[in-house]
């Protein structure tokens, strides 16, 4: 027996109690379940798996003082553990039927996908008919609860996590620094919740209003719902076949400011409320986010309306006409340069111009402490920032420049962790893509490059959906079971951006 | 005017030797042979002794002194000195400080922190100087008011600004600012809007920061013939605070600092300054930056020898002028022999300005003006003012001429004085009083 340094039962014990509250989770889709008249066995039964899985994780080790070794772990363990434990009432529904996810690589896929708010589906028929009000909602709740971190929920509402909150943060939160906005760890994920909560909210408020007004037919309370749980989040599942397409023009409109906030910090949101207006609209990373957005969007737009796209049953037509080249190329960039992955129009059937701009949108990603996923628009800048002091260097050797975002210095060790990031992040998906090519032509599956590419990178980035079979509207259901895996990976990985999981794969973290 | 001066090193000696002609002086120090050198080159009384010693301080008769400079070559000893002598009688204390970061902390509690009513802030000071000398428009003297609101600016505009021949009308772009006086050697002109502003003319302005610091952007001579490249040799504090300044008028120096740490230290601190990590003496290095383009250069090194060394290095290259930070005295008119164009000596500096301070101080709170012919003048509105409660176009013309209310401030925040602003009891008033009328003015305030 090897003499592990790492006291690994304490973070798997932790990780019990994230499974064990994650139990009351499912009061949500029981509640959906009764309202609809549906069959709520499928939840209480799960319900009762996760709290008698998590009561036993517990068993494990009683004191729960992390060191930051276990912290690291318990925060990968914790996204392992709620993703297979979220997987049980997929099976749990799908026993005895013909339903795709009644498998359990299936099941796993979707809710990975569900929590590190991905939103690549294996889903073969998305309807209500199909599956239960119940567990489209719990699919949509999966994301909810990802999107803002597990960690970061449990922090806030945990006192046995928030002694070693900030280190258990850094580890989840999205983007390379993190931002304390109190001196407390708890009231600042505390806050973070908070904003979160209050945009889902708003979001379920001016869907409900536009469906009052009877401007948006489809959207009832719990479309709604369902939405404000996978918008938020830059999810991306929708309980609809047609996904976002399914609803009118009003609609879709009505998505894409809510979609910018989901890729925004959220900490700017707190200084927002602190009436500290100068510190939102200053923030370069902000700036870049919309700025880079906007331009993306018009370059799209112009394409659409030179007719790169078809003219289709989802999307409509998009050539000379104005007002639906707009939208389409808003909404489209609104949700793929965030990660979110909804759609209104069918682009895995566009030009391949169009599908260029939106595989590079797909590159750039969220802002740091946001929901979003991808490198994110702060890395993009530092990256930015360092290759051009490297061209300055070159001329004149002694020069020393700080990199700076606005008036702040980057510490040239965070500079240099964006790198290592960066590089990290494109060399996983071109190896991702070339196993995934690899495997499917061992099945014959008839994979093209585009398309491998854009599995690699729409599951490491938690984007969702791709190009061509992994289209806004297709699926995944047909890669075979180790690709599914390796996407599990990939997914798991991004959404912790890459460190954090790569560094349990070194010796180091393991010996003394 | 009794006045205790404690530290008798070259800034105290030179302090004490302007003074004692009119005023009786006191010299404190512990260095015995310095206090004997002392008695007999200048009729002061000397003493020897602790400067932070209660006991010698009574000893100078602090209790019926006037004023006392502490001039050690230690900060830290020179702000305690002052507030040791805070303890035992309320006469007014001028302390003499290196750091600049002290200078900024008694600023921002309005000179009324560390028991010290003066402080002079020698390398900023020194900085000042040299950027002065480097044929830039510093503003000559600049003194906050109102915890920090107000900024009071003295420039000399020089030739080649884009503010010469322009109207005050035409400069005055900014919301904040009031242009109050036109300095000239013969004549103080309280300007109008179609003042035109001449080459060589001291112009004081109040305002916020801000519009000040940008003033002095537009002071700075543009176009293809003002346009300066400078550079900055060595990071010390002095260095710093030259390229600082620098920076401020919109000039991007080039600042050339040995080590790593603190030229990285400095790159954080100086967004708008290019600062290249090497040695100055290094001869590769100044032709790869062609250095020999450099119209100025500002050697701040710490090290007479090494200033010496790189102002004739950079000179031989072909650079413009050569500006020297020298620390003793000695070599000031030497090292102008051998090719340094000016040397400046931060003790002299020192010295001038403490002795200029202590012959035209009046009272607390005001900043005195082209060598006291004018002031300005900060208090607080009473109702007794003929300010109060009226729109200043019906008060203004009550007060003599010569008198401009430069900036206003309420409860902390800066009120632009407009025609129609009405100034309340409790309100800040910063005034630019001429000399001739302070009497008048201040009965009428």
């Amino acid at each position: 027996m090897i003499d592990l340094y790492v006291e690994w039962r304490k973070s798997v014990a932790l990780t019990g109690t994230v499974v064990k509250w994650l139990a009351v989770a499912m009061v949500v889709p029981v509640v959906v379940g009764l309202v609809y008249g549906e069959d709520v066995w499928v939840f209480v039964a799960s319900m009762a798996v996760f709290v008698a899985v998590g009561l036993a994780l517990e068993q494990l080790e009683p004191d729960v003082e992390l060191g930051p070794r276990e912290a690291l772990l318990l925060v990968t363990l914790a996204w392992v553990g709620v993703s297979v434990i979220g997987a049980v009432p997929y099976l749990l529904a799908g026993l005895g039927s013909a339903s795709t996810l009644s498998t359990p690589v299936n099941a796993l896929f979707e809710s990975a996908s569900g929590f590190t708010t991905t939103g690549a589906t294996v889903m073969g028929v998305i309807s209500v008919e199909r599956h239960s009000h119940a567990l489209l909602i719990w699919r949509q709740l999966t994301q909810w609860l990802g999107g803002m971190g597990i960690i970061v929920l449990m922090i806030a509402i945990l006192p046995e996590v928030a002694v070693n909150g900030a280190q258990l943060m850094e580890s989840e939160a999205p983007g390379p620094e993190l931002q304390k906005l109190t001196p407390r760890i708890a009231e600042t994920a505390r806050v973070l919740w908070l904003v979160y909560l209050v945009f889902t909210l708003l979001f379920v408020l001016v869907m409900t209003l536009l469906h009052v007004a009877g401007l948006a037919p489809g959207m009832d309370l719990f479309n709604a719902v369902a939405h404000a749980l996978s918008t938020l989040p830059t999810g991306g599942f929708s309980p609809q076949t047609d996904s976002v397409g399914a609803f009118g023009p009003v609609v879709q409109w009505a998505f894409v400011p809510f979609m910018i906030v989901a890729g925004t910090n959220f900490a700017l949101f707190w200084y927002l409320l602190n009436r500290d207006v100068e510190s939102f609209l200053g923030n370069r990373e902000w700036q870049t986010y919309v700025g880079t957005s906007v331009v993306v969007a018009a370059v799209l737009a112009g394409l659409l309306y030179l007719g790169v796209a078809p003219t289709m049953r989802l999307g409509g037509q998009t050539a000379g006409a104005l007002e639906n080249a707009l939208r389409q190329a808003a909404f489209q960039i609104g949700s793929l340069l965030n990660s979110t992955g909804f759609a209104t129009s069918d682009f895995a059937r566009w030009d391949t111009a169009g599908q260029m701009v939106l595989l590079f949108a797909m590159f750039v990603g969220g802002s740091a402490g946001s929901t979003g996923g991808g490198i994110k628009v702060v890395r993009w800048l530092v990256v930015l920032k360092v290759i051009r002091r490297e061209l300055f260097t070159t001329t004149h050797p002694e020069a020393v420049q700080p990199v700076r975002l606005g008036s702040n210095v980057v510490d040239e060790g965070a500079v240099r962790g964006v790198v290592v990031f960066t590089m990290m992040y494109l060399v996983l998906f071109g190896v991702a893509a070339v196993l995934i090519a690899l495997d499917a032509s061992r099945v014959n599956m008839g994979l093209s490059a585009l398309e491998a590419m854009s599995a690699s990178l729409a599951t490491l980035g938690n984007i969702g959906p791709g190009f061509g079979q992994l289209g806004p509207f297709g699926s995944y259901l047909g890669f075979p079971d180790t690709s599914k895996l390796l996407m599990v990976l990939l997914m798991w990985i991004g959404r912790l951006e890459i460190i954090p999981v790569m560094v349990l794969f070194t010796g180091a973290f393991w010996r003394s | 005017m009794r006045i205790v001066v404690v530290g008798a090193g070259q800034v105290g000696s030179s302090i004490a030797e302007s003074l004692a002609a009119e005023h009786d002086v006191v010299v404190i120090d512990v260095d015995a042979e310095r206090v004997d050198e002392l008695t007999y080159a200048v009729d002061v009384l000397t003493i020897r002794g602790d400067g932070t010693d209660v006991e010698v301080l009574e000893e100078a008769g602090v209790r019926e002194a006037d004023m006392l400079i502490a001039s050690t070559d230690e900060d830290e000893t020179n702000i305690v000195i002052c507030g040791t002598a805070k303890t035992l009688t309320d006469c007014f204390t001028i302390a003499r400080v290196k750091s600049t970061r002290y200078l900024t902390t008694w600023r921002h509690a309005r000179g009324e922190a560390l028991g010290v009513d003066f402080m002079v802030g020698t390398n900023l000071l020194t900085a000042t100087e040299a950027v002065r000398l480097s044929g830039l428009p510093a503003a000559r003297d600049v003194d906050t008011f109102a915890g920090g609101t107000v900024q009071m600016a003295e420039f000399e505009i020089p030739e080649g600004s884009h503010v010469a021949g322009q109207t005050v009308q035409q400069a005055d772009r900014f919301d904040s600012l009031t242009f109050a006086a036109i300095i000239r050697p013969d004549e103080v002109v309280i300007p109008t809007g179609q003042t035109v502003i001449r080459p060589g003319d001291d112009v004081v302005v109040i305002g916020s920061r801000a519009s000040v610091r940008e003033l002095a952007g537009e002071v700075a001579p543009h176009g293809n013939d003002g346009a300066k490249t400078i550079l900055v040799v060595g990071g010390s504090d002095i260095g710093f605070q030259t390229a600082r300044l620098l920076e401020q008028q919109g000039v991007s120096p080039k600042l050339v600092e040995r080590d790593p740490e603190r030229a990285r230290e400095l790159a954080e601190a100086l967004p708008g300054t290019t600062v290249l990590e090497s040695d100055a003496t290094d001869r590769d290095f100044l032709e790869r930056e062609h250095i020999g383009d450099v119209d100025v250069v500002v050697s701040a090194l710490g090290d007479d020898e090494r200033n010496l060394l790189a102002s004739l290095l950079t000179k031989r290259l072909g650079a413009g002028r050569a500006v020297a930070v020298v620390d003793d005295g000695e070599y000031v008119a030497l090292f102008e022999e051998v090719g340094v164009d000016v040397a400046v000596n931060p003790r002299e500096v020192t010295a001038e300005e403490i002795t200029r301070f202590t012959r035209e101080r009046r009272a607390e709170n005001v900043a005195m003006i082209g060598d006291g012919r004018a002031e300005v003048v900060e208090f607080e509105v009473d109702g007794e003012s003929v300010l109060v409660d009226r729109p200043i176009q019906e008060s203004v013309g009550e007060l003599p001429d010569g008198v401009v209310l430069g900036a206003i401030t309420r409860n902390g925040e800066l009120v632009v004085p407009r025609g129609d602003t009405v100034i309340r009891a409790g309100d800040h008033v910063v005034v630019f009083v001429d000399a001739a009328v302070i009497d008048e003015a201040q009965s009428l305030l």
